[in-house]
């Protein structure tokens, strides 16, 4: 209870940093760089074959009632709605989500922040806050990107394996996508953002142990947070399909 | 944030100050003042709350109960963004270093000229004329490097330096600010005989030139030996044995502490400490001189 109310301060203080000075803005963007720039590899991977393995799948059931053609329709809404952005925000959980906690934790144990304290600067404005804002911003980009590729892939498969022309697998994806779907696929990647960027800080910033506890905390971190998106997706698709 | 007129002679005073971390006491009810100009070893074992009361006197943590004052204001509740102006005056060498090691030697120095308010509003507003406030900036930082004898490390990065020359580092952004007040976290520990005294020379040397009030957190007893019975001599560059007065070489300007699961257990000069019949303060005495 008392860690979730340490969570739920520090969470307050960062984002009403945004909005009060002084910004950080070399660190947002170096932030911005490491997060995005540097997941952008894997995450292209990861959504390129989850494009190609969940096209393969279905056309095999769909190929049963004859409608192996609809497989577009299929693969994008599940790309979008959900496989691209649970897929994308537990990549960046792991890769970034440890990679937060294990340097604030670092600096945690080393007094680097108790330093930054009594030399005039508040952590949270300058560590927290620039790492939630490029998280945020770079998350639901990131995302965008792995859909698209998802849907190559699935359009490569498509044509390759299934005799699908490819413009039939693009107006089927295409066709059945809603505004709805699209503002699942772009509010699930922002709020898993904010969690992977305050639960990395939150661990981080509570770090203690010398380095063991911070292996500790990058492990809580990836286990948090992770479990925190299955989560919030479960919760936002609920909405969507109650609410919408 | 007004000071309160009663304390303003005062640097530093402790009222009764509790704080435990889950059931373990780390101060227990502490008390005691300092002025300016005056010298505080605190000697300890490990765990006995030293590294505590550094912090606490700077508002890094918060006590249970009991008060704290500051330069005359009293940070026991005062927010983050209030103490950030009061930490200015003071500086703090932490037992970790606790240097930015993404940032080099003279970045690291730089850093609280660059980030405290006051300090960086006072850069600026004497950056006028022929000295521009970068140069002013830079100057001091180099200043103060020379003053720790490290001059040659200004591109450096901290992993790339001993420990020795890690510790006078920190010293160096500690003293960039020209503190009132200046709080060395076990400025000796884990280093060599050598290099520990080179710190304390260190130490003595700003005391005579600056006189900045101290506090001195140490498990040697031969730290606050030295503090309080040598003086650096400006003019041969060297430290020599200071002359000796009836308390002490240096008088009553100089106590010292002796902490013990939280509790100050003695407080006095260092004729009083060494007079004292206390089993567990008396153990600092025989393994600083062995």
């Amino acid at each position: 209870m008392e860690a979730f109310q340490d969570f739920l301060s520090l969470s307050i203080r960062a984002i009403r940093n945004i909005f009060r000075g002084p910004h950080y803005a070399d660190d947002i963007f170096r932030q911005m760089d490491i997060i995005g720039v540097g997941s952008l590899p894997i995450v292209m991977l990861i959504g390129l074959f989850s494009g190609v393995v969940m096209t393969m799948q279905m056309a095999r059931a769909l190929q049963q009632y004859g409608a192996e053609g609809q497989v577009g329709q299929i693969v994008s809404i599940a790309l979008v709605r959900e496989l691209g952005p649970v897929l994308t925000a537990v990549l960046v959980a792991g890769r970034n989500a440890s990679g937060i906690a294990s340097e604030l934790g670092s600096m945690k144990v080393t007094e680097q922040i108790d330093a930054m304290r009594a030399l005039g600067t508040d952590p949270i404005q300058k560590l927290v806050t620039p790492r939630l804002i490029a998280t945020s911003f770079v998350l639901p980009l990131l995302t965008i990107i792995a859909d698209f590729i998802g849907l190559i892939g699935g359009a490569v498969i498509a044509y390759a394996l299934l005799n699908i022309s490819s413009s039939q697998y693009w107006t089927s994806a295409w066709m059945s996508l809603e505004y709805n779907d699209l503002a699942q696929g772009l509010i699930k990647p922002f709020v898993f953002a904010v969690v992977i960027a305050l639960v990395g800080c939150f661990y981080g910033m509570r770090t203690s142990g010398g380095t063991q506890g911070v292996g500790r905390a990058t492990t809580k971190a990836v286990v948090v947070s992770s479990v925190w998106i299955f989560f919030l997706t479960s919760m936002i698709t609920r909405f969507f399909l109650y609410y919408t | 944030m007004s000071p309160d007129s009663s304390r303003t002679g005062e640097l530093v005073r402790f009222e009764d100050v509790s704080l435990r971390f889950g059931g373990t006491p780390a101060l227990e009810e502490v008390s005691f003042a300092m002025g300016p100009g005056e010298t505080r070893i605190v000697l300890g074992a490990a765990g006995s709350g030293k590294t505590t009361l550094l912090k606490a006197a700077l508002g890094l943590i918060k006590p249970d109960s009991g008060r704290i004052f500051l330069f005359g204001t009293e940070i026991t509740d005062l927010s983050e963004q209030n103490l950030f102006d009061l930490r200015a005056r003071a500086g703090i060498l932490f037992q970790e270093g606790g240097l930015f090691d993404s940032l080099t030697v003279e970045e690291n120095v730089a850093y609280p000229l660059l980030n405290q308010r006051v300090l960086r509003e006072a850069i600026h507003s004497n950056g006028t004329g022929h000295q521009p406030p970068v140069q002013t900036l830079e100057k001091r930082v180099r200043e103060t490097l020379h003053f720790v004898e490290l001059d040659q490390t200004l591109d450096k990065f901290p992993s790339e330096l001993s420990g020795g020359m890690r510790r006078r580092v920190g010293i160096a952004r500690a003293l960039v600010t020209e503190p009132a007040l200046l709080l060395y976290d076990s400025p000796t520990a884990g280093l060599d005989p050598i290099t520990a005294n080179t710190i304390i020379a260190l130490i003595l040397k700003e005391r005579e030139l600056r006189n900045t009030a101290t506090i001195l957190v140490t498990h040697r007893y031969l730290d606050g030996h030295l503090i309080t019975n040598f003086r650096y001599n400006p003019s041969s560059g060297t430290v020599e044995r200071a002359p000796r007065s009836a308390e002490g070489a240096e008088g009553v300007k100089t106590k010292f502490f002796v902490m013990k699961e939280g509790r100050l257990v003695f407080q006095g000069s260092e004729s009083e400490l060494q007079a004292a019949s206390d089993p567990y303060v008396l153990k600092f005495l025989r393994h600083g001189s062995s």
